[in-house]
């Protein structure tokens, strides 16, 4: 490239930039700019034509200022212009200033290409590199469009000079990654394969990287490539390093070509020809050969191109992965750099021996260097050297040495840094669980695994071991034995207590005998755990207790104390509290026979892939070397086999026990649920019992046959084409439209749509309430599967009517009513209701009469503010005194004539009756026709039935 | 507490480096000067946080003055400190350049021994510092003079030693303003605010009490017509119009005014300094004289023109004559060309700060002139429309444009045999312009 010469240094610049440089601040610098740009201004102005010098010389002062930092937004055309000169330093200045500051929505872009085509085919060689320069570097679509068939012509043109053939085939290399849809294969392809072959060796360089990255685009237009390729690889590495003369660096024949053939190689299978094959072994052996020759200097340039080159034909070799003499001799190469003290040829050599480890030839010789990986891991400085060996000792490892590898994985996890703990923790839990033979071996290796750096188990871990530990008989006996163990120490990890709790709750049974471990010790050490766990591993612990109730018997009474107290029943955690209630009602409640089907213990899980290995996956991401050529390479990487990525299947397995129990208990609860409301009337829907609508429950309507446990899991997997019953439509809206009108009065028509309808008779007497519900089927057809949350008939003919009933007792006041759920198919598809069941406080009232004196005299001693509530409000309907009198009847209470003072007072009386208590109460309805409002006053001897009655009459006037 | 205080200068050399307290490490010298003086961008802020350190930092031209502290100090206590530190340097050896501090280096340490102790600022008064860290060599002071000293700077005006004794007793009395605008193109304003400063230059035998008063609405008020004949004696000297009083947003006073009394019946009396001290500092918002008027007129005459006409109108009495009158125009960034044309003054084009600037020496009241300009543009590809900075003006008046007068400096000597009459006392009204802007 012709230097600026003397004459032609721009004066004007050199000041500039030399005033820029003795600025003292900031603020002179920018004072210096502003002058510097309204004097260029002024020039640019147009009244007298520039010469191209100072042209030149104002765009480079633009391009300086623009290069500092500045913004430019004029003296476009200026260099435009000095595109059309015919110096070659104006000429240069112009396209540096488009190829920097032109952006590829510029509007002077045709002017700029027209500029560029000029050049191009001006026959300038000088020209031509030039403008395919600034093709390259700006590589915008526009470029792409304009020059896409040009640019090909000019590689292949026979006249063309070499320069010119080095920076077509880069520009061409530029464009095909920035539009790869724009750069057509043609007839000149055939032609590019060629320049292989080319004199020069600039030429064959820049053309291999564009045949490397044309040939992933078009492998089979490309193929002719890989017996040349061979052929200039073998020439080379077969030369003497004074052969190529410029393209010899630090006594390597020239690196940079070699290493991009052997990348061009990678791109295809190992080629079929015996005689390009054998050339081509030649060529690997010599470059092995080249390896173990003495270095012909001491600089570091010499050994770095020569591993360059070594490593990229170790990657063809595995590539292939079909000559076992060649990966032995690689795999031993690589051992040798395993000590190496530089850091990076360690690096590499286990980054590469990593992948050797799963080719079949030379696993086994991989695994000679077990010793030297091993000690890497404890030895080295760097950690993701260390992280490599990691990987590597994972990818070695086989049954043969699956218990050394995993004892070092485990003891060097104890220093291991942060960063790689997780991953070291997923590999040792996979590598276990893959090779075990003896099962007590796992369970001792996972728990020692929580032991050691419990906060990097993930939760797939812990869900593996338990899915192991159930699956398999011989094992679950050694693994409560173990935990129980384990939990003994004075602080473990709450992913301990988990697996604890859970094999225990399972299988503590089977270490009962021994009287170290008897029932009651291993509650109370369960429990001694209880307090310092999270609130899932605590739900976690209550349904261990609850199967302990079923285990031992003997220890119910003090399971039975735990969930009575206050920190359970009343925990501020929705779902504690109800695990408790639940557990504990159910403790007390339910025959043995119930029980022990209820807690069962849990059935085999199905056979899967273990989830860990897609979290593996996960975590690892793209992180290999080279992009472009791995795709092919990373299929037969160690891992192997696929793994079905439903990560949230273990999740809910975890589920499992509680969801089983909920699904085995319904048939049994219902008559619990419906006797007391209070425990029907439960906060979540997912954990309603009567929460028939919830995919659970569904299975109870499906018939008996399906209603297994197996099914249970595939209710959870994510499969649900394997159900028996479609996934139902989501419930909707609880209907409770009729809800108020039933308040006082017990008969009448609850629910209907043009599908159903839902009447309703019902009795109360004390605290017991018997109610008839009636099911009646509008339509012609048949309903199937009909379920409402007794288990009914499940089918109702057309027009037929379904009686059911339900006996409710009242076990203490309460707030909200139980809801109906009702699901049935009608044509295809699956229907569902809710229904609110009208079952209010007030149903449970007993009149009672009295005289004014001992109204007052109780009302006075109802004094206390919370035992009163009042309301105002305005009627809702109109004020007749007769209507008024029957509402309170129906109410419940008994009306009392002649009580108060003001005949147009209503005073009513009655008692409330629960299971628990009776609760007296007095009411006051003082209604004011003038401004149309009542006031109503109760007063109960419990703050809540105050305020639930009140609400509940308030609404009725 | 102040951990540290460093100088700097422009490029970042630590030219004076203190350090009072052992949690100020040698790395926060560079970790200021890489955070904040050689940041990417420039910081804005004058408290920097850097690694739970925190830097106060002002600048004054091209020296940075930085103090550092790990604890939660009061941050306006260490500004204050600072601002005294400047005035200190600048009473020893004038303007504070890269220059007079490496000359003055020594004294400079010697400052900083004698204001902070421990970090906590001590006694900052010049006239006190001065006597007894001086300039002119080791002069060795009698025990007499040093107990002089001592009983002086630690009794309870530490701001004036006794046994001054003048000729001539004469006061200065100097009300400083800036007065600060914006204004909208159809003249309404925006904000406009003035900051004063009252500054006494005292030249006073003995122990003198003065006292001060000035035309504050609620000194006014208080007194009701009582006090109408004195007001007419001392509102001679004002500018604008006939303001009898001014309402003070807040003030601040040197330490030597009894703030007690202050509270008490708002009289400013106290025993004040030798030589120049800066008596009080005060804002007003409400009814301020605006000295001048900027009335601009831009037209755009296509793509490649600019027509711009200023005309600035002076607004106080005829017989004032306001001085140092520049208006700066901001011109766009794609100017190529300037022509003006003015009246009075001289305006040039300034390329390097994209303005226009225009001069006039000066200018009497109640007279309006005018400047011309054809801006000429190149036309750009960028899309950008300009976004027409406002108009700046600087000045300076003979009167205090928030209306403050000066009623009364009464002077009382009981010790001494002078009276107030004998005291020949100075006023002088300046205002200035502070951020004087009209958008355009």
């Amino acid at each position: 490239m012709p230097a600026v010469s003397k004459g032609d240094g721009m004066r004007g610049l050199a000041v500039f930039i030399s005033d820029i440089r003795n600025c003292k601040s900031k603020e002179a610098e920018i004072k210096r700019i502003n002058k510097e740009l309204a004097n260029i201004r002024s020039k640019f102005k147009g009244d007298k034509a520039l010469d191209g010098y100072s042209k030149k010389k104002y765009v480079c002062k633009l391009l300086f200022i623009f290069l500092l930092g500045h913004d430019i937004d004029f003296g476009h055309m200026e260099a435009v212009n000095l595109l059309s000169s015919n110096k070659y330093t104006e000429k240069q200045i112009g396209y540096l200033f488009i190829s920097v500051l032109v952006n590829s929505n510029s509007d002077l872009i045709s002017l700029i290409n027209n500029a560029i085509k000029n050049d191009l085919s001006s026959r300038n060689p000088t020209f031509m590199n030039l403008a395919l320069h600034c093709i390259a570097n700006v590589g915008s679509r526009e470029m792409a469009e304009a020059f896409a068939a040009e640019v090909p012509r000019i590689l292949v043109a026979g006249d063309t000079m070499d320069s010119v053939k080095q920076s077509a085939a880069l520009c061409l290399l530029r464009l095909n990654r920035t539009s790869p849809d724009l750069v057509l294969m043609g007839e000149w392809t055939a032609r590019v394969v060629h320049l292989l072959n080319d004199q020069h060796l600039g030429v064959v360089t820049a053309a291999t990287s564009l045949i490397t990255t044309l040939a992933q685009k078009s492998p089979e237009d490309f193929k002719t490539s890989v017996s040349l390729a061979v052929a200039r690889l073998s020439r080379i590495v077969s030369s003497a390093s004074t052969d190529l003369q410029d393209y010899t660096y630090y006594f390597v024949a020239a690196p940079w070509l070699s290493v991009k053939l052997l990348r061009l190689l990678q791109c295809y299978p190992p080629p079929e020809d015996g005689a390009i094959r054998g050339r081509l072994t030649e060529c690997l052996e010599t470059i092995l050969n080249k390896a173990q020759e003495p270095p012909k200097s001491k600089k570091v340039q010499h050994s770095n191109a020569k591993n360059a080159v070594l490593f990229e034909a170790i990657s063809l070799i595995i590539h292939h992965d079909s000559e076992p003499t060649l990966l032995v001799r690689a795999c031993n190469q690589l051992g040798q750099f395993l000590q190496h003290r530089e850091t990076n040829l360690r690096y590499l050599a286990l980054e590469s021996m990593c992948t050797l480890a799963s080719s079949e030839f030379s696993h086994e010789a991989v695994k000679t260097h077990i010793e030297t990986v091993i000690n890497a891991l404890k030895s080295e400085r760097d950690v993701s050297v260390r992280q490599r060996a990691v990987d590597l000792l994972y990818a070695m490892c086989d049954r043969s040495n699956a218990k050394q590898i995993v004892a070092e994985m485990l003891s060097y996890l104890e220093t291991a840094d942060y960063s790689i703990r997780e991953e070291i923790v997923l590999k040792v839990a996979i590598l276990a669980e893959k090779y075990a033979v003896d099962y007590t071996w796992y369970v001792d290796t996972i728990l020692n695994l929580i032991r050691f750096a419990g906060d990097y188990v993930s939760d797939e871990v812990w869900y593996r071991v338990i899915q192991i530990v159930i699956n398999r008989d011989e094992v679950q006996g050694y693994a409560a034995k173990t935990v129980f163990e384990a939990l003994q120490a004075p602080a473990c990890h709450e992913n301990l207590v988990k697996v604890g709790g859970y094999i225990l709750g399972e299988f503590g049974n089977l270490i009962a005998g021994d009287s170290r471990s008897s029932p009651l010790i291993q509650f109370d050490l369960l429990h001694s755990k209880f307090h310092l766990c999270s609130v899932p591993t605590r739900a976690l612990l209550l349904s261990a207790y609850i199967k302990f109730i079923n285990l031992f018997p003997e220890v119910k009474g003090t399971i039975q104390e735990v969930l009575r107290s206050d920190s359970q029943l009343r925990n501020a955690d929705v779902e504690l509290q109800q695990r408790a209630v639940e557990y504990l009602r159910l403790s007390s409640i339910a025959s043995t026979d119930i029980l022990a089907t209820v807690l069962e213990e849990m059935p085999p899980f199905p056979e899967r892939e273990s989830s860990i290995l897609a979290k593996l996956k996960r975590k690892k991401g793209p992180g290999n070397l080279h992009p472009d050529l791995d795709e092919n390479r990373k299929e037969r990487s160690a891992n192997g086999g696929t793994a079905d990525h439903s990560s949230t299947t273990s999740n809910a397995k975890v589920l499992l026990l509680s969801c089983c129990l909920l699904i085995r208990m319904t048939h049994c609860f219902l008559i619990v649920t419906v006797t007391s409301p209070k425990v029907a009337a439960s906060p979540t829907p997912s954990t309603d019992l009567l929460g028939l609508g919830s995919t659970i429950t569904t299975q109870n309507s499906a018939p008996p046959a399906s209603k297994g446990t197996s099914l249970l899991v595939d209710v959870f997997s994510e499969n649900i084409a394997a159900f028996p019953v479609e996934t139902p439509v989501a419930v909707g809206p609880v209907a409770d439209e009729n809800f108020s009108r039933f308040v006082c009065k017990n008969n009448g028509v609850l629910y209907e749509n043009q599908l159903l309808q839902i009447g309703l008779k019902s009795e109360f007497r004390q605290n017991l309430g018997r109610m008839y519900v009636f099911f009646g089927n509008k339509t012609s057809t048949q309903f199937m599967n009909f379920a409402a949350s007794v288990p009914a008939d499940p089918t109702v003919d057309g027009g037929a009517q379904l009686q059911q009933i339900l006996n409710i007792e009242c076990m203490s006041d309460f707030v909200d009513a139980p809801v109906l759920n009702i699901q049935f198919r009608y044509g295809g598809t699956l229907q569902n209701v809710a229904v609110k069941l009208p079952i209010t406080l007030n149903k449970f009232f007993q009149p009672t009469e009295m005289t004014s004196q001992d109204f007052f005299q109780r009302w006075k001693q109802l004094g206390a503010p919370q035992q009163e509530v009042q309301k105002i409000f305005k009627a809702k309907h109109s004020m007749d005194t007769e209507v008024t009198k029957a509402k309170i009847m129906g109410f419940g209470a008994a009306l009392l004539d002649g009580v108060d003072p003001n005949p147009s007072n209503f005073v009513g009386a009655g008692v409330i009756h629960t299971k628990t208590t009776q609760v007296g109460c007095l009411l006051r309805l003082e209604p004011n026709t003038q401004a149309q409002m009542y006031r109503l006053t109760l007063r109960t001897s419990r703050d809540t039935v105050s305020q639930r009655l009140c609400d509940l009459l308030s609404e009725q006037f | 507490m102040i951990g540290g205080l460093f100088i700097y200068n422009h490029k970042g050399e630590v030219l004076i480096s203190r350090v009072y307290r052992d949690d100020i490490g040698r790395n926060a010298v560079d970790a200021f000067r890489v955070n904040v003086i050689h940041a990417r961008q420039q910081v804005r802020s004058p408290v920097t946080n850097i690694a739970r350190t925190s830097f106060f930092h002002v600048k004054r031209s091209n020296i940075w003055l930085a103090a550092v502290t790990k604890q939660n100090v009061n941050a306006a206590m260490v500004f204050e400190f600072l601002y005294k530190m400047c005035d200190v340097m600048t009473a020893y050896f004038g303007k504070i350049s890269e220059e007079n501090i490496k000359n003055n280096f020594v004294l400079i340490y010697e400052l900083l021994d004698e204001i902070l102790d421990f970090g906590y600022p001590q006694n900052s008064e010049t006239g006190a510092l001065k006597t007894f860290i001086t300039q002119t060599g080791i002069k060795s002071q009698s025990k007499e003079e040093q107990s002089q000293i001592t009983s002086q700077v630690t009794g309870q005006i530490g701001w004036r030693r006794e046994g001054i004794k003048y000729r001539r007793n004469e006061l200065f009395l100097d009300v400083l303003e800036s007065v600060n605008l914006l204004m909208s193109p159809q003249g309404q304003v925006l904000s406009a605010h003035v900051s004063g400063r009252v500054v006494m230059k005292s030249y006073l035998s003995g122990m003198p009490e003065c006292k001060f008063g000035m035309n504050d609405k609620i000194v006014i008020d208080k007194q009701g017509k009582g006090g109408a004949s004195e007001e007419a004696a001392a509102g001679k000297s004002g500018g604008g119009g006939g303001k009898q009083s001014i309402a003070i947003d807040d003030c601040t006073f040197h330490q030597c005014v009894r703030l007690s009394k202050f509270d008490a019946e708002r009289s400013i009396s106290f025993i004040p300094p030798d030589g120049e001290c800066e008596l009080m500092r005060y804002r007003t918002t409400k009814d301020i004289i605006l000295p001048f008027r900027v009335i601009p007129l831009v037209r755009e005459v296509g793509r490649t023109k600019l027509e711009v006409k200023v005309v600035i109108k002076s607004n106080f009495k005829p017989s004032l004559l306001a001085q140092k009158i520049e208006v700066r125009i901001p011109t766009p960034l794609n100017t190529s060309g300037v022509q003006v044309i003015c009246m009075k003054g001289k305006a040039k084009y300034k390329a390097s700060e994209n303005a226009i600037v225009w001069k006039i020496k000066r200018m009497a009241g109640m007279k309006e002139s005018q400047i011309s300009a054809e801006i000429e543009l190149l036309p750009t590809n960028d899309k950008k429309k300009w976004a027409r900075p406002p108009i700046s003006m600087n000045f300076e008046v003979p009167f205090a444009p928030s209306g403050l007068k000066v009623r009364y400096l009464k002077v009382f000597e009981p010790k001494l045999n002078y009276s107030d009459h004998d005291v020949i006392k100075w006023v002088r009204y300046i205002g200035r312009s502070g951020i004087y802007e009209t958008r355009c």
